[in-house]
């Protein structure tokens, strides 16, 4: 098998330092010969600063924007996210200011200017990155949203056989006739609100026979994180979050079929 | 700044923009017409008992509109009417277009009882895509919802709301804002006390601008000529945003761009779903409130 290629796709980072340089780290382990981002560095997460060094100028790694880093990088007043929840609100607000007022101008920078999407060939499929869908940054690809056709015509519109997303924080795979996939590779910044305190990427094999993913999980050192968490004061649901693996706020945007799998 | 300019333009001239369907992301279906066991002050369509303007849909007919959409590549269904839970035949209906995407109900709750709040939980639990089920409430206070929604009725939707809680689906609560200070934090914050103090803990809230037709332009007033929407005033964000560009309402009567306008004339596109998937033309006041309100429809 000396023709097999292996590739990494993973997001969601949100301020996680410590799961960042676990999953990298995994990665290139295991032979990965590029890794791909596909956006939203901040948010959550303590010292906003410390991916960057991890992300920035690295040969095997290309970096996609998300809406995040668009409203980051653009200084823009808020994520967007319009909850009508008054608590959902007040929590992301921290966040989002939190990691506005603690990233430097020149990283702002960087992520206005990131691309948005990635194309590839791989074993003779078109491989298509987004953040959210290939037709909107912030539009979420749920498991329980998408039915098949939806994702068929999103592929044929978007002219793709495999399709990898992000965005909203919980990873899934679905296989749709004729080899053709559709990817969310789920955030490894924060749990995937199951009660593991690990995170998945995707881990991507490529050969004659067509395009392999399996998803990857990683353990870090996710007490670390929670310590620095209380010491920059982040809100403790979060730190919640990421002591126990489950979503404690935001979770007005999880169909109830996702969210009834959660404690919350 | 220009758009505020526009929006209080009392004299706007020019013709009516015409809105493009992007993809039909989401298909509307009028299960129940405007037949409804409730008769609400605010209702935009004026259902009643006595409304049968449109019709029950028959159960081929929703079986067909589901499978045309599906095969379009559609993203969500919904059920609304009038009543969905009258309808025979709604369980069936319920089961089949479940079987292509993601599905909700939106219902005044009133006939929710144990054994169907067993059985929508059920499905819930069961069926491939999301299931969600949509209660409407009008106010934190019986005075405030029976006001709108007529008599006895806060306790009824309320307790169709726990039965459906306590069988293990979290409804959506859709709250229209004809109390206007319910839009407002401190009131939103009134609905998240209120159903605490029922056992919902973490509810899901939607809150939706009052439409001025149907039986709302009687209790509210009607729009004013200067409400109208006028070429040049969308940009493509505002366009795309619009509900319209992506979904189609389809009744026993046939297609229409919206659930909003269908009992407004000029409004029908068609019989089937292929004849309406050209422009629409947002000619109608209404759709001023869904641009300025940034109403949508949709969960």
């Amino acid at each position: 098998m000396s023709d097999l290629r292996r590739f990494a796709v993973f997001g969601g980072v949100y301020n996680n330092f410590l799961s960042l340089e676990a999953t990298l780290r995994d990665a290139r382990a295991l032979g990965c010969e590029a890794i791909f981002c596909l956006g939203d560095m901040g948010g959550f997460g303590p010292q906003p600063d410390r991916v960057f060094p991890l992300l920035r100028d690295v040969p095997d790694l290309y970096v996609m924007q998300g809406n995040y880093d668009h409203s980051i990088g653009n200084r823009l007043e808020d994520c967007a996210c319009g909850y009508t929840d008054p608590r959902d609100n007040y929590y992301a607000q921290i966040s989002y200011d939190y990691t506005l007022a603690n990233t430097a101008d020149a990283h702002k920078d960087w992520l206005r200017d990131l691309p948005t999407e990635f194309r590839h060939d791989w074993a003779g499929k078109r491989v298509l990155m987004a953040h959210g869908s290939p037709r909107q940054v912030n539009e979420f690809l749920w498991e329980s949203m998408c039915p098949d056709a939806f994702l068929e015509h999103l592929l044929k519109s978007y002219e793709a056989d495999v399709l990898f997303v992000t965005h909203t924080g919980i990873p899934w795979k679905r296989e749709l006739e004729g080899g053709r996939q559709v990817i969310n590779v789920g955030a490894i910044g924060r749990p995937a609100n199951n009660g593991r305190t690990s995170v998945d990427y995707a881990l991507v094999e490529v050969d004659d026979e067509g395009v392999r993913v399996a998803f990857r999980e990683v353990a870090y050192d996710h007490e670390a994180l929670a310590a620095l968490m209380r010491e920059e004061k982040l809100p403790e649901p979060f730190v919640e979050t990421i002591l126990t693996g489950w979503w404690t706020t935001c979770l007005e945007v999880m169909p109830a079929r996702e969210r009834a799998l959660g404690v919350y | 700044m220009i758009d505020l300019n526009l929006a209080i333009d009392r004299n706007p001239e020019g013709p009516a923009p015409q809105l493009e369907l992007g993809h039909l992301d989401t298909l509307w279906l009028q299960v129940t017409g405007t037949v409804c066991n409730l008769a609400c002050l605010h209702c935009f369509i004026s259902c009643g008992p006595k409304n049968e303007s449109h019709p029950f849909m028959e159960l081929e007919e929703v079986r067909r509109a589901v499978e045309t959409a599906a095969e379009m590549g559609v993203k969500e269904f919904y059920f609304t009417g009038g009543e969905p839970f009258m309808h025979p035949q709604i369980r069936e209906m319920i089961a089949l277009t479940l079987e292509h995407g993601p599905l909700s109900v939106l219902t005044n709750g009133v006939l929710i009882d144990e054994e169907l709040a067993g059985w929508l939980a059920e499905v819930f639990r069961t069926s491939r895509y999301n299931f969600d089920v949509r209660v409407s409430l009008d106010g934190t206070t019986p005075e405030e919802n029976d006001a709108i929604r007529g008599r006895h009725t806060f306790e009824k939707i309320l307790s169709g709301a726990q039965r459906l809680h306590q069988a293990g689906l979290n409804p959506v609560f859709t709250v229209t804002t004809c109390h206007a200070e319910l839009a407002e934090s401190a009131g939103r914050q009134r609905f998240f006390d209120l159903l605490a103090e029922r056992g919902i803990t973490r509810p899901r809230l939607k809150f939706l601008a009052p439409f001025k037709i149907g039986r709302e332009e009687r209790r509210g007033g009607a729009y004013e000529d200067f409400e109208r929407l006028r070429e040049g005033m969308l940009d493509e964000e505002a366009r795309q945003s619009l509900q319209c560009s992506s979904c189609r309402m389809v009744t026993a009567k046939g297609v229409y761009p919206c659930p909003i306008l269908i009992e407004e004339e000029g409004a029908r596109m068609g019989d089937t779903l292929e004849d309406a998937m050209g422009p629409i033309k947002l000619d109608h006041p209404a759709c001023y409130t869904c641009f300025v309100e940034g109403v949508t429809c949709r969960t």
